[in-house]
């Protein structure tokens, strides 16, 4: 039973991780109806700034966590002015192999020795892992800390599109652009800012990633950006409660598939998962299939 | 107030808006009226600025407003409404309303703002809370109008008003249009029905496959052989 309780917090864990990612996807999607493929090459990016805050530039670490978020929120501004926004009204599948593209250039650019270098780096903790047994079940300030700030993450954000104006702007220019501009809504300017906060999510993602798996190369956004992906999906894509309930389900699952049936299949289960849902329930848990209103 | 000078646009190819010119006085209702196609959308939504005019040129207020963005016109208290409502259906009605002011600055003047919209139309009050997608087509006008002044309007674009609706909506939305008119809002109308459409405006431009082909005083135009056998559903 201990051990079953170890594993949901460790589902959990994961699952906050996948979720702070899943939001930047599913947040974009709403805005301009694009999976930003690079999205988990920006996760990439926040983990290794954070590392290099953290074990190079000397900085404390929950400033390190800033500095990536920062730097991250301009990266994807910086990718959506450069690579969408001139495709913004072209077929959909143009804006898609353009997604593609800077998410290759990212992880390929990245690899080359005066970026980040092609090689695995060893995280140094920037403090040390301290375990606690409550109950029997051991949980971890790395787990505490992860919890805390996912959580305030995701009541924050929740709260900026629901209560504030800027918010009401996102929603509004997801419903429609041209609705949005006839309101006065900067849409250019919306979505920047939208593809900012994702990309500063998925930065305080990979940097809590990598102080939980303290393993990082340029390579290791595309599972964890998949993933969330999927997350989205299955959660219903454009939903941000949907993002949140479709990463915890897929941390569980991963999670409870390495725990109990073998570690092996950990992938295998979350891609299953994906192809599930596009069966199934392809509108995602909590999507609505709109009736066409004339 | 509003002058339009020879504007033309192109979707792609397709020439929509063929040097068209018009203007709108202060105080006046004036409408564009004419078939499916010919151009009285896509004039507004050029004017909002939603689309580019190839060529020619808009002001308002004599403000040169051709190369504006959308968002700087509705800072100017042009105010769009669009064809087919854009009603947000997952924001409340009042949610709605207060998108209609997204620029507007004084707190206290929106709650005005809204509060008279609510004596205007007493069935938007009556759903203040509920979903914009749960209303009626007319409702749904009602509330699109509301919208529009919460922005506090110098010139209302309506696109469309009656679209949809029965005829006995109609009538109400045209006696919505005229009070609106004579407590001070200057109005652009575009409709189909021609017939409701010259009741309510002064001046009226008639298009017809992207051209202006007749214009004039409302109450002469009624009269007009060609608009009462061409829009009016008369025969000649």
């Amino acid at each position: 039973m201990d051990y079953f309780m170890e594993q949901v917090i460790n589902g959990l864990q994961l699952g906050l991780v996948y979720a702070l990612i899943a939001l930047g996807y599913t947040m974009v999607y709403g805005i301009v109806k694009l999976i930003n493929f690079a999205h988990g090459d920006v996760f990439m990016v926040g983990a290794f700034i954070g590392y290099f805050g953290f074990s190079s530039w000397g900085l404390p670490w929950p400033l390190a966590i800033l500095v990536s978020a920062l730097c991250c929120a301009c990266l994807g501004m910086l990718i959506e002015r450069i690579a969408y926004r001139p495709l913004r009204y072209a077929t959909r599948i143009v804006a898609l192999i353009s997604a593609i593209g800077v998410s290759f250039f990212l992880e390929y650019f990245c690899s080359l020795k005066f970026m980040f270098g092609p090689n695995y780096r060893v995280v140094q903790r920037p403090f040390d892992e301290v375990y606690w047994s409550i109950g029997g079940v051991t949980i971890s300030n790395i787990q505490v800390l992860i919890f805390c700030t996912a959580v305030c993450m995701l009541v924050g954000l929740q709260y900026l599109v629901m209560r504030t104006k800027m918010g009401a702007a996102m929603r509004t220019v997801s419903f429609d652009h041209d609705t949005a501009r006839l309101m006065g809504v900067n849409v250019d300017r919306t979505i920047s800012f939208t593809f900012g906060i994702g990309a500063a999510l998925a930065a305080v993602g990979g940097v809590l990633y990598a102080i939980a798996y303290p393993q990082i190369w340029t390579f290791m956004g595309i599972m964890p950006g998949l993933k969330a992906f999927t997350a989205a999906v299955l959660g219903g894509i454009g939903l941000i409660p949907g993002a949140m309930l479709g990463a915890l389900i897929m941390g569980q699952a991963e999670v409870m598939t390495a725990a109990f049936i073998s570690s092996q299949l950990r992938d295998a289960i979350a891609f299953s998962i994906l192809i599930l849902v596009l069966l199934v329930r392809p509108c995602g848990i909590l999507g609505k299939t709109q009736p066409e209103k004339v | 107030m509003l002058t339009v000078r020879n504007i033309s646009v192109y979707y792609g190819a397709i020439n929509a808006v063929q040097d068209i010119s018009f203007e709108v006085k202060e105080g006046e209702v004036v409408t564009l009226i004419g078939a499916n196609g010919a151009g009285k959308s896509t004039s507004l939504r050029t004017i909002s600025s939603l689309i580019k005019a190839k060529s020619g040129e808009i002001t308002f207020e004599d403000k040169n407003i051709t190369t504006l963005k959308p968002h700087q016109i509705v800072a100017m208290g042009l105010i769009h409404v669009p064809e087919g409502r854009k009603i947000i259906g997952s924001f409340t009605v009042r949610d709605n309303l207060k998108m209609g002011a997204f620029l507007r600055k004084d707190k206290a003047g929106i709650l005005e703002s809204m509060e008279e919209v609510f004596t205007r139309f007493p069935r938007l009050k009556e759903r203040e809370k509920q979903l914009g997608g749960t209303l009626s087509g007319g409702e749904q006008q009602m509330l699109a109008i509301g919208r529009g002044l919460m922005a506090k309007p110098r010139l209302l674009l309506l696109d469309e008003p009656s679209m949809g609706l029965s005829p006995i909506l109609t009538e109400e939305i045209f006696e919505i249009i005229r009070t609106i008119n004579q407590k001070g809002t200057t109005i652009l109308l575009v409709e189909q029905n021609a017939y409701m459409a010259l009741q309510v405006a002064h001046r009226a431009y008639v298009l017809e496959t992207g051209r202006v082909v007749m214009s004039g005083d409302s109450n002469v135009l009624k009269d007009d052989k060609r608009i009462r056998a061409a829009y009016l559903g008369e025969i000649a």
